[in-house]
């Protein structure tokens, strides 16, 4: 995945620890934060969470960017809010 | 709750048909002795056993020599997809290579949503290669191809499932089967789940099925060989290409999972038709409830299972409350399972792999049991997505 999508900016919403489905909670609270077109991190070690927050963003209209590595090597997950 | 349980997961094993029932309490006063012996006893022993191959011969449309039997649906797996390996030119059955060795190019290919007593033989016996999937679950055949490819100077062989156990979706095999023949690559079919509930499909050099699937008993399994195919014992054996059953067989339960198959593959057609139209039941049913993701092929499937994925719930939670409910269903999520890793075929498909339920129906699961359980499910549903606070 390259970094192109997300500045040093990013928004990133802590899930360290949480087990499914947890960080997808947490994600469907923020998400009414987030400015449409922008996008929002999802730091997870957890790793269902490498499929569910594609499968959440398939079944919300959101848009999946991609995967990206903090600097604790937990992946993030980088979504854009389009609706 | 004065309801009695209902059982909703066939899927991982049927209630014994109680044509197997009958024909185990019968048996067990005559299979005790073994089969190859020359006295009276092993001669009622050696004549029960040959009948259950010949009735499961007649059933399949197999020959009687192309049937063999084994402790356990894993086991025919096993002696299935890796004597196929075992017989390839250049390949001994002398087991895997020694751990941090290299593989010496072994290779099985396989699709990504097989059971796990087929990848976990994939991955005994080398580098396996991994064939994707759509999103319902079905093997890509192109992706097949190109595997058959890379895997290049060729592939040990291949294994696909006839049908998913987890989702149900039917597996083109005999599309697959003409991938493997023109490759010259022996193919080994994982029928665990469909044997008894769909015909048999075409093309494959070995085909595994588990009795306790079908409504026989648990501890026998059935593996077909081709008499054509060839095969080699895989693990220890005094003649390697001998195909024998495997170990000393179960004669009363092998006679009871042969009495079963038959009976069901009789009832088939009419149990089958009752299954699928109570699946479409539930899959409409089930899509009206809000944020849930049904998978699978809604048409080419098994005729009795279905599973779904609502988005914010604990499967854990969903399956023990179901249970206090009175229904008993399995649950793909990771937090459901001991291993912690959610269902490696959900999450290959691409689907929800949290809060999610496999509903699988036995041959005896009425339409009233089903309303029930529908009646029931948008409540509980909501309960725990309340208890997260949503």
């Amino acid at each position: 995945m390259s970094g192109a999508a997300s500045g040093p900016e990013l928004d990133v919403l802590d899930c360290r620890g949480l087990l499914c489905p947890a960080p997808i909670i947490a994600l469907a609270r923020r998400i009414g934060d987030v400015p449409v077109g922008a996008l929002l991190g999802v730091a997870a070690d957890d790793t269902a969470a490498r499929h569910d927050v594609p499968a959440w963003c398939r079944m919300r209209a959101q848009e999946f960017v991609g995967e990206e590595k903090a600097a604790d090597g937990v992946p993030i997950y980088v979504i854009r809010r389009i609706t | 709750m004065t309801n009695a349980a209902v059982y909703l997961d066939a899927a991982s094993s049927e209630p014994m048909h109680p044509a197997a029932r009958d024909t185990l309490l019968a048996a067990l006063e005559h299979g005790y002795a073994d089969p190859r012996r020359l006295h009276g006893p092993g001669r009622n022993a050696r004549l029960l056993l040959d009948n259950a191959r010949e009735v499961v011969a007649e059933v399949l449309g197999v020959r009687r020599d192309e049937v063999l039997f084994t402790s356990s649906g894993t086991r025919a797996v096993q002696l299935g997809l890796l004597g196929l390996a075992a017989a390839r030119p250049g390949r001994s059955a002398s087991g895997p290579p020694a751990a941090g060795l290299p593989a010496d190019g072994r290779r099985i290919v396989h699709s990504a949503v097989e059971h796990q007593a087929v990848t976990d033989a994939a991955a005994w016996w080398g580098e396996p290669v991994t064939v994707a999937v759509d999103t319902t679950g079905r093997v890509l055949l192109e992706a097949l191809g190109e595997a058959l490819g890379k895997a290049a100077p060729g592939a040990d062989a291949i294994a696909l499932q006839s049908a998913n156990h987890e989702v149900g979706t039917v597996q083109p095999v005999a599309e697959a089967a003409e991938l493997a023949a023109d490759r010259g690559v022996p193919l080994f079919v994982d029928a665990c789940a469909s044997l008894g509930r769909l015909p048999l499909p075409d093309g494959w050099d070995a085909l595994a099925g588990s009795a306790h699937k079908w409504g026989g008993p648990a501890g026998v399994g059935v593996l077909l060989v081709r008499h054509r195919a060839r095969w080699s014992h895989p693990f220890p054996a005094g003649d390697p290409l001998a195909r024998v059953d495997d170990g000393f067989p179960d004669v009363a339960g092998t006679l009871a999972a042969a009495a079963a198959l038959q009976a069901v593959t009789t009832e088939r057609e009419q149990v089958g038709a009752r299954q699928r139209e109570l699946i479409d039941l539930i899959r409409a049913s089930v899509a009206h409830i809000p944020d849930v993701d049904v998978v699978g092929d809604p048409q080419g499937r098994l005729p009795h299972l279905v599973t779904f994925s609502f988005l914010y719930v604990d499967g854990e939670a969903l399956v023990t409350e179901l249970d206090r409910l009175g229904f008993g269903l399995a649950s793909g999520s990771a937090c459901a399972v001991d291993t912690r890793e959610p269902s490696r075929v959900l999450a290959a498909m691409g689907a929800l792999t949290h809060g999610n339920v496999r509903l699988s129906l036995t041959r005896d699961t009425s339409r009233a049991d089903v309303e029930r359980f529908l009646a029931v499910l948008p409540g509980v549903i909501r309960g725990l997505r309340e208890r997260a606070g949503l």
